[in-house]
């Protein structure tokens, strides 16, 4: 029997190395949204492990809405992605800051 | 330690070391490739939670469409890997910090104190016969349904919003397109042309035998 603190503590790696990873790849866009999708990943994996226990499949319903938005956001950044590279010849985020914020 | 919990841990370990692999590698199709295998390994942690429909859309959906799409854009564009890594060693301490903070907090309100075992007793097991994708099925398509369809328009959208921001007009002069306008209204008179001209007799067509 998993217990339900062995699914949380499993996603609290997975969210912190997804943390991680935005503070290190601080120069690649694409690993940034990488990142992102580990981050929902890991909240999902949260939302299935208490659909689980407290035996409700809302949980489970939540993760499917947060699947279709997550493939969206990805189908879109990434286009995003293909025209700042198109309009920039670089993905780098340092070569992006042009609003000097 | 059960059978159930040894798949468990090393499914988890599998994914922890792949997302580790993932933020530490320098190519982004390397990354990406571990990023499959931790959503693989997470798909088996969520069907060892009984959640068979979620696990097996995250395989297809996610490994299978959205990696793929991912994998794409990383070689299609021709990027510099050099330049990536500069900084890495730099921001490592304070991700490193930011990271075991932000851990060491969620496992307080997390951790077996509050969610172990004893404190929330055992989860339902269905018998052989339950179908998880039915149950999601009632709900979604019941109560939910609204939800649902505005999930699907959601993905109209992104779906407009891609080919929006990625469609490119090129001049006139280098391709040319076709005005559907154009086609549509086009009557037969402004195609053909008859004009009239004077008849007469022209030459005889040589027989091939005398070219040769």
């Amino acid at each position: 029997m998993v217990a339900l603190s062995d699914y949380l503590v499993f996603s609290a790696i997975l969210f912190t190395l997804s943390m991680a990873g935005i503070f290190l790849n601080r120069k690649n866009i694409i690993i940034l949204l990488m990142s992102i999708e580990l981050m929902l990943l890991a909240v999902n994996t949260n939302l299935v492990a208490f659909s689980y226990y407290l035996n409700d499949v809302a949980g489970q319903i939540f993760v499917f809405f947060i699947l279709t938005v997550a493939a969206a956001e990805a189908a879109i950044g990434l286009a995003i992605i293909v025209l700042v590279f198109r309009n920039r010849n670089s993905i780098n985020v340092d070569d992006l800051g042009s609003l000097k914020g | 330690m059960t059978f159930e919990q040894l798949i468990f841990y090393v499914l988890a370990g599998i994914a922890v070391i792949s997302s580790l692999m993932m933020i530490s590698v320098n190519n982004p199709v390397k990354a990406a490739l571990w990023l499959v295998l931790a959503f693989i390994a997470t798909a088996g942690v969520w069907i060892t939670a009984q959640a068979e429909f979620l696990g097996i859309v995250l395989i297809l959906v996610y490994a299978g469409a959205v990696m793929v799409l991912f994998l794409f854009v990383v070689m299609m564009l021709d990027i510099n890997l050099v330049k990536f890594k500069e900084g890495f060693t730099r921001y490592l301490p304070i991700g490193a910090l930011a990271a075991i903070a932000t851990f060491a907090m969620i496992y307080m309100v997390v951790g077996p104190t509050h969610f172990g075992i004893e404190k929330t007793g055992e989860p339902v097991r269905h018998a052989a016969d339950y179908s998880n994708t039915v149950a999601l099925g009632a709900q979604l398509y019941t109560v939910h349904v609204y939800a649902f369809i505005l999930a699907a328009v959601l993905l109209l959208v992104g779906i407009v919003a891609a080919i929006a921001l990625t469609i490119r007009r090129r001049p006139a002069h280098e391709v040319l397109y076709q005005d559907i306008d154009k086609q549509v209204k086009v009557q037969a008179k402004d195609r053909v042309q008859l004009i009239k001209m004077d008849a007469h007799n022209e030459a005889p067509v040589k027989k091939k035998e005398e070219d040769e």
